[in-house]
């Protein structure tokens, strides 16, 4: 049992190092390092374009999507490698995250489903950030239970015709071009009449309208479609097999390991080490003691459960099934400790105003932003579901739309 | 970087798994847990025979001198399988004692008597109520000879030494505190077995008047070492907790898939998976704690008193968490003497206090992360 890198990690380690030494945006440095969740905007500079302007760099010198072969823009290389990048990369990896969706699911379904001469022209550009990608799943009828969409297309000559809406798409507004599930024939039972495209956000028929969240944030949209005319070339994967489509997109989603999910830990302990109470410094307070250490062994649990599949990558294994808690526990951990840092601060608290409010109000927007991280990417419950049935091989829940044709499903509950 | 057990680790715990699973049925437990037999003589025989009780002892002393990745891997088949031997007493805490602060003569006496199952050994540190603390320890030693009382003392009842914690000094300091060996069989100890919540693991109460003791380690440095033990007993017991841990989601998991209820296997309810989701969720943590302490443990590291009370909490809660769940899951079959639940639930409970509670632990994880702060 060790920590150490083989020698090729070494050198691999050295080299990238080396390189984002040399030419990583280092006035963002501090900024990156100590932004936290709810609140990762760059003060007097735009992030996308700082981060646009990062990625392209990267990919000049042939480090964008390392896992990606190198004639889709990426530089081939294994898993483990990926995971020293990331590393190494550290604060910066946080201006990744308007590329994530489209690295991470619209790339890798691309890959699998695209026509060649169709990865050679969209690929590229795509790992080097000059266009982004968002995925169009999510529907008002269909989240947790996607494949309920009710988005259409339809059939005219060589085109199909989108006519609906989704939800909930992060970047949409900033995005070029989305991977996009429909349905296709609503007279069969619902997994089996879907359809994958992907699509030039600036078609004509296209409407993006910000969605403003509970946090008062706009990350994520709604996105209309009118007549919206997609050609058939970029239909991905059979008619009616989109489900099986979207299984590949979303088990690209649980691959990406390593890249650190927010606890709000580090920010709670450091915030306790400085902090006085009413009878003494708070790092001495016997239950704040006891919270903290609950939260440090829970954030310590999910660090070295990722090292865990890390070392798997790095012998070349397939990682265990172990990294499916990561969001399940970063994601209620970060709101209970927003909620104590708070009750920590006592009336004041309430506020919230980068002058008034203690650490100008970093654990203020992390209780605001946290309620979405139970729900983005798979709620609480739906993750608690794919551990019982994929890990643990209990039954899958009883669906009473499994064998009704789409059409049929109730659409209301109470009348 | 490997942070993993390695090929030849794994061998060693499916060596354990097997060997349990045949020589320690929950049938086994039983016969202890019934109060037919103090602990299972034959099962700890055949552990000596495994190589299993001197596998971190080294070879020079009559082990196998394999080191303490190997003995991870075992305690957590102990802990898996609730063996009902002295295992945690003799070997985390006197044989680490031993190994720690015993001089050439005292290692030679015990060691080679832990390995070959002769011998069996406890730490007697705590006087009642409370956790390790020097102000704690009042039983007094002087000029050689202990007077006092210590309870709980872990398989006090049936060990053949103890490591025993007393009192040479009043200075308010740790120094006050020194380490003696007590042989448990030469008179001077009176033993009185005491009632507890999990009778597979006996806990005693052992009266030292005018007791012969020789010292452990350097007068005044009692406590010191104390801690280190602690630590290293800390790991080791995550990893039975671990054990246990995971023997109880199975559990659970497997009635799910065979009680049927409203017509359907119960598994397939949510309200039910999410209950063993999150039994799997707190298992996986405490592993992942747990082998960072192994690594810590393995290697001596700095990071070792950071790495024992963080797998110590972790494996403590999940242990708990488990068990307890493994329980509801069963429903009123969980509730009853002959279904195995309650076994885990008692043993899950032992363990979280006998090295000393949660809230000591969560003090001490918090104390050490402040200090590694401040370097």
């Amino acid at each position: 049992m060790n920590f150490d890198d083989t020698p090729q990690e070494a050198a691999f380690r050295a080299e990238a190092k080396a390189w984002i030494g040399a030419n990583a945006p280092k006035q963002y440095e501090e900024e990156l390092r100590k932004s936290s969740l709810g609140r990762t905007v760059l003060k007097g500079a735009n992030i996308l374009e700082v981060a646009k302007a990062w990625q392209k760099k990267k990919a000049d010198a042939g480090w964008a999507c390392l896992h990606w072969p190198k004639e889709y823009g990426g530089r081939g290389s294994s898993p483990i490698e990926r995971v020293i990048w990331q590393q190494e990369e550290g604060p910066f990896g946080k201006l990744s995250g308007m590329f994530i969706i489209g690295h991470g699911m619209c790339g890798p379904t691309m890959m699998a489903f695209a026509g060649e001469e169709e990865k050679r022209k969209y690929l590229p550009p795509l790992a080097s950030g000059e266009k982004v990608w968002c995925q169009l799943f999510s529907e008002p009828a269909g989240g947790s239970d996607v494949a309920g969409l009710r988005t259409r297309a339809e059939k005219q000559g060589d085109d199909w015709i989108i006519n609906g809406q989704k939800i909930w798409t992060s970047g949409a507004h900033y995005s070029d071009y989305g991977i996009l599930l429909t349905r296709t024939d609503p007279n069969v039972a619902k997994h089996k009449g879907l359809t994958m495209f992907f699509l030039d956000m600036k078609s004509p028929g296209v409407e993006v309208r910000p969605i403003k969240q509970a946090s008062g944030q706009s990350d994520f949209n709604e996105v209309y479609f009118t007549d919206v005319k997609i050609p058939d070339s970029q239909r991905l994967g059979a008619v009616n097999d989109g489900w099986n489509v979207s299984l590949t997109t979303l088990m690209n989603e649980r691959m990406s390991i390593g890249a650190g999910v927010s606890t709000g830990f580090p920010e709670l302990f450091d915030f306790c080490n400085s902090l006085m109470l009413d009878d003494g410094p708070a790092i001495e307070d016997r239950n704040v003691r006891s919270r903290l250490a609950n939260y440090a062994v829970k954030a310590s649990g999910l660090k070295y459960t990722s090292m865990r599949a890390i070392s798997a990558l790095s012998k070349g294994d397939r990682p265990g099934p172990e990294n499916s808690i990561g969001k399940l526990v970063a994601g209620s951990m970060v709101q209970e400790v927003a909620m104590y840092a708070l009750d920590l601060q006592g009336a004041a608290g309430v506020l919230s105003g980068p002058e008034d409010a203690e650490i100008a109000g970093k654990f203020q927007a992390m209780l605001l932003r946290a309620p979405g991280t139970r729900v983005e990417g798979g709620t609480d419950e739906i993750m608690r579901n794919i551990i019982a049935e994929r890990v643990l091989g209990l039954p899958g829940d009883i669906r009473v739309d499994k064998d009704v044709p789409f059409n049929k499903i109730p659409t209301k509950g109470r009348a | 970087m490997n942070f993993d057990f390695s090929d030849e680790q794994k061998q060693m715990r499916d060596a354990a798994r097997k060997f349990l699973a045949e020589k320690c049925p929950p049938k086994a437990v039983r016969e202890v847990l019934d109060g037919k037999a103090t602990y299972d003589k034959a099962l700890w025989k055949g552990l000596a025979e495994m190589g299993f009780l001197g596998v971190a002892i080294p070879e020079e002393f009559g082990g196998a001198g394999a080191g303490h990745l190997e003995l991870c891997v075992i305690a957590e088949e102990m802990g898996r399988a609730l063996a009902p031997v002295p295992f945690s007493s003799t070997v985390y805490l006197a044989a680490e004692a031993l190994l720690l602060a015993g001089s050439d003569a005292q290692k030679q006496k015990w060691l080679p008597k832990i390995a070959s199952g002769d011998a069996s050994g406890t730490l007697a540190l705590f006087e009642g109520k409370g956790n390790p603390s020097p102000q704690a320890i009042k039983l007094s030693a002087s000029g050689g000879t202990l007077n006092g009382v210590k309870k709980p003392v872990p398989d006090g009842a049936i060990a053949d030494f103890a490591v025993v914690a007393a009192r040479t000094g009043s200075t308010g300091r740790d120094a006050d505190i020194s380490l003696f060996l007590v042989d448990l069989k030469a008179g001077g100890v009176e033993v009185r077995s005491l009632t507890n919540i999990d009778p597979t693991h006996g806990q005693a109460e052992l009266t030292f008047k005018n007791c012969k003791a020789e010292p452990l380690g350097a007068a005044g440095e009692g406590w010191g070492i104390l801690t280190q033990v602690l630590d290293r007993a800390a790991v080791l017991m995550a990893f039975e907790q671990v054990g246990g841990s995971d023997r109880a989601l199975e559990m659970g998991r497997d009635y799910a898939l065979d009680r049927i209820a409203f017509g359907r296997p119960i598994g397939s309810f949510q309200a039910v998976k999410h209950i063993l989701a999150d039994m799997y969720v707190s298992a996986t943590l405490a592993r992942s704690n747990c082998y960072y302490g192994a690594w810590a443990l393995s290697t001596n590291a700095s990071e070792l008193p950071e790495a024992a009370a963080a797998a110590r909490i972790s494996a403590t809660q999940a242990f708990q968490h488990c068990s307890k769940n493994n329980m509801q899951v069963h429903g009123g079959m969980g509730f009853t003497w002959e279904f195995d639940c309650h076994m885990y639930y008692r043993r899950a409970n032992a363990t979280a206090v006998t090295l000393g509670s949660l809230s000591y632990w969560e003090d001490q994880l918090i104390d050490r992360m402040r200090k590694k702060n401040a370097a």
